[in-house]
This record gives C-alpha cells, structure tokens and sequence, in this order.
C-alpha cells in the first residue's frame, strides 16, 4: 500500500485557513507562500464575519485538491464547523488536515473529524 | 454428496486433488500471516491513536500559548494594523515542511519533517521596526515552535489515516480467506474424495462381477474338460478291448483338445 512518491515528493509547504490572528501569527513562523505571478495563488484565506461559506469551501478545495504543493492544511476548527460536511467527507492521507484552535473558540475535541474516527474505532 | 456447498469447478481427478490441498495449505499460510500482519498494524494503530489524542491536547495548549504571544505583539506595537501587514508581505515560504517514508510491517507511513529554507527572506525584516520588534521576534518563535507541534501532528494523523485503511484492507483479506476461500477449498477436497471413493466402490464392483463371470467361465470349461477326458478314456477302454474296432476319426477328436484351452 505504499503510495508512489510522486503523491508527496513536492508537497512542502503548509496551508492555512484560519481568522486573523491566527493566520497572522502563522504567518510569523514563516509559512507563508505566494506562487510566482502570473497566477500567483496565496496558501493562506483569512476569514472574517464577511466571509461567505462558499469562498471557505473554495479555498479547501482548492487546498485539498488542486494543488499538488501542499503537504498540511491547518484550519481553524469554527471554521471547519462551517464546511463540516466537506471537512467530514475527506479522507485523503495528503495533504493531511489539521483543525486547530483559535483564539476565540478553544479546542473541542468532540469535534475533530479524526478525533471522531478515533473515538468511533474505540467505540466509545 | 458434498456437492451442496460452494466448491470450484474442478475435475475430480487425484493431481487436481494434489492441487487443492497445496492450496488449501497456502490459504492458511496467508491466512497465518495476514493475520499476524493486521496484528501488527493494530498495535502500532492503538499506539498512534494514543499520541495523537495526547498531541491533539498538547496542541490545544501550545496555541493557546501562542495566541497569546500575538496579543502581546499586538499591544506592544500598538495598532491594529499589524495582522494586515503581516499577511500582505508574504513572498517565499521560509518554513517547509519534507515528507519522508517510515517502513511498518510492509505499511510505508509518511513522515513530515519540518525545516527552515535557507537563503529566503521571511519579508518580516522590517515589522515592528518602530516599537515592539522583541516581541514580534518572541512571537516568532512562539509560532514557530507551535508549528512545529502542528506538524508532528499532522504526520501521526496523516499516519493514521492510512493505517486506518490499510488494516480495513488486511482484514478483509484475512475475512475473505477464513470465510470463503478456506471453507471452499476444503469443500472441494471433500468432493473430489467422496468422487474419488465413489470411483473406487464402482471399478471394485466392476472387478468383482469380472471375476465372477471369468470364474463361472473356468468352472464350465473345467467341466467340459472332465467330460471330454473321461470320455477319451472311455474310448480308449473299448480301444483297448476291441483292436480291430472301427477306425478312429482323428481330425474331429484331436481337433476338440485344442478348442478347450
């Protein structure tokens, strides 16, 4: 069940959907990547109020499936409570999603799609 | 007749009996083997599922942590325009993250490895220059030690995620195995050996009516041949006692001695 290496050879870089802060202090730790022009493409989406679902969801799959460069996508968990389903439904071994805290909303591990899984298999 | 039961389409002959038992032999070496193998598999499993509820925790915490380093940052500088100009700035990644292949028990599971490219210019030079450089620098690190966090994480979840499908697939190997290939296999030995008996019983039968008929035959012509002996000797009595008697036919008696044997 080895995957080729072609599947993760050039994943290197992280992704990050998250709100401000969040990003922001990511960002710090130098993650971030904007893609040469002409079609430079940003790994990080910074939420706010304003931010429509579907932009969110355009961004994970865009994250998640068209782009071959990205190992890790980390997203702040509110938000994934907003595309749950899409969060829910992927299992793909890369990149691998993270959900993480923010600031305002501290980590419920309830609702971790893996954290889930686990529990499930433990039937607990 | 085990005919009932899911068997293969096979001859009942004794070489495609050979076969089956060498198959039959083989499925429950597999099946030996999967087995230890899902074994395996689910040990490591437990363990990692184990670390990751730990990290999942820990990471909690370590953003915590993190987050509040920011709001310092964002309180020593002063103004709330820090977050834009952080996330405008960005050219080249400098954190990256390399995957490398961890061998368990035939499962090649991912490892990320995160380190800093080198020769990139992080494009945060200049933030905080006026006031609160020294916690933009502690932030930094801050984030980047809890990063690193989120990618240890990240691969023990990535390694989960594919261990989780490869023990669904091992053991469904082992299921197809122990429930239909075993049972069939033995199935079909059991036909081939009840066809094979049922062969033996008929060719049995068929040697003894054989010999039956060949007995009764040897017994009629054991018969005929006393018959015919007491007979010459007979003839030959009255040979003895009238030599002048009629002239003895010699083609026809001679020629009966050869149709007997």
């Amino acid at each position: 069940m080895a995957l080729p290496q072609s599947a993760y050879k050039d994943r290197e870089f992280l992704a990050v959907i998250g709100d401000e802060d969040s990003v922001t202090g990511i960002l710090l730790a130098g993650v971030g990547h904007v893609t040469d022009p002409p079609d430079s493409q940003r790994n990080y989406l910074v939420v706010d109020q304003k931010t429509e679902t579907s932009t969110i969801e355009g961004a994970f799959d865009s994250f998640t499936k068209q782009r071959k460069d990205i190992a890790i996508v980390l997203i702040n968990q509110h938000i994934a409570d907003k595309i749950r389903g899409r969060v829910d439904g992927y299992s793909e071994a890369f990149p691998s999603i993270l959900e993480i805290p923010s600031k305002d909303h501290p980590y419920d591990p309830e609702k971790d799609s893996v954290m889930k899984r686990v529990r499930k298999l433990f039937g607990e | 007749m085990s005919g009932a039961g899911d068997r293969e389409p096979v001859f009942p002959t004794r070489q495609s009996l050979g076969a089956m038992k060498s198959k039959l032999k083989g499925a429950q070496t597999g099946h030996d083997l999967l087995k230890r193998k899902s074994e395996a598999l689910t040990k490591r499993f437990r363990e990692i599922t184990r670390r990751i509820d730990e990290a999942k925790r820990k990471m909690g915490r370590v953003m915590q942590i993190a987050a509040f380093s920011l709001a310092e940052v964002t309180y020593a500088v002063g103004n709330s325009q820090i977050g834009y100009q952080i996330t405008e700035s960005v050219r080249q990644a400098k954190f990256r993250v390399r995957t490398r292949q961890e061998n368990v028990s035939g499962v090649f599971l991912p490892q990320f490895e995160s380190f800093q490219q080198e020769g990139v210019d992080s494009g945060f030079g200049m933030t905080g220059l006026g006031k609160g450089g020294q916690q933009v620098q502690k932030c930094r690190d801050t984030y980047t030690r809890a990063v690193e966090t989120l990618v240890e994480l990240a691969s023990l979840q990535t390694a989960f995620v594919i261990l989780d499908e490869v023990i669904k697939v091992v053991n469904r190997r082992v299921n197809a195995i122990e429930h239909v290939i075993i049972p069939r296999t033995e199935n079909t030995i059991k036909y081939i050996n009840s066809e094979l008996d049922e062969l033996d019983r008929e060719e049995f039968f068929r040697l003894k009516k054989v010999k039956g008929v060949k007995e009764r035959a040897a017994a009629t012509e054991e018969e005929a041949r006393k018959k015919q002996a007491r007979r010459e000797s007979d003839k030959e009595n009255q040979q003895a006692n009238g030599e002048d008697g009629e002239t003895k036919n010699v083609l026809g008696d001679e020629g009966d001695e050869d149709v007997i044997f």
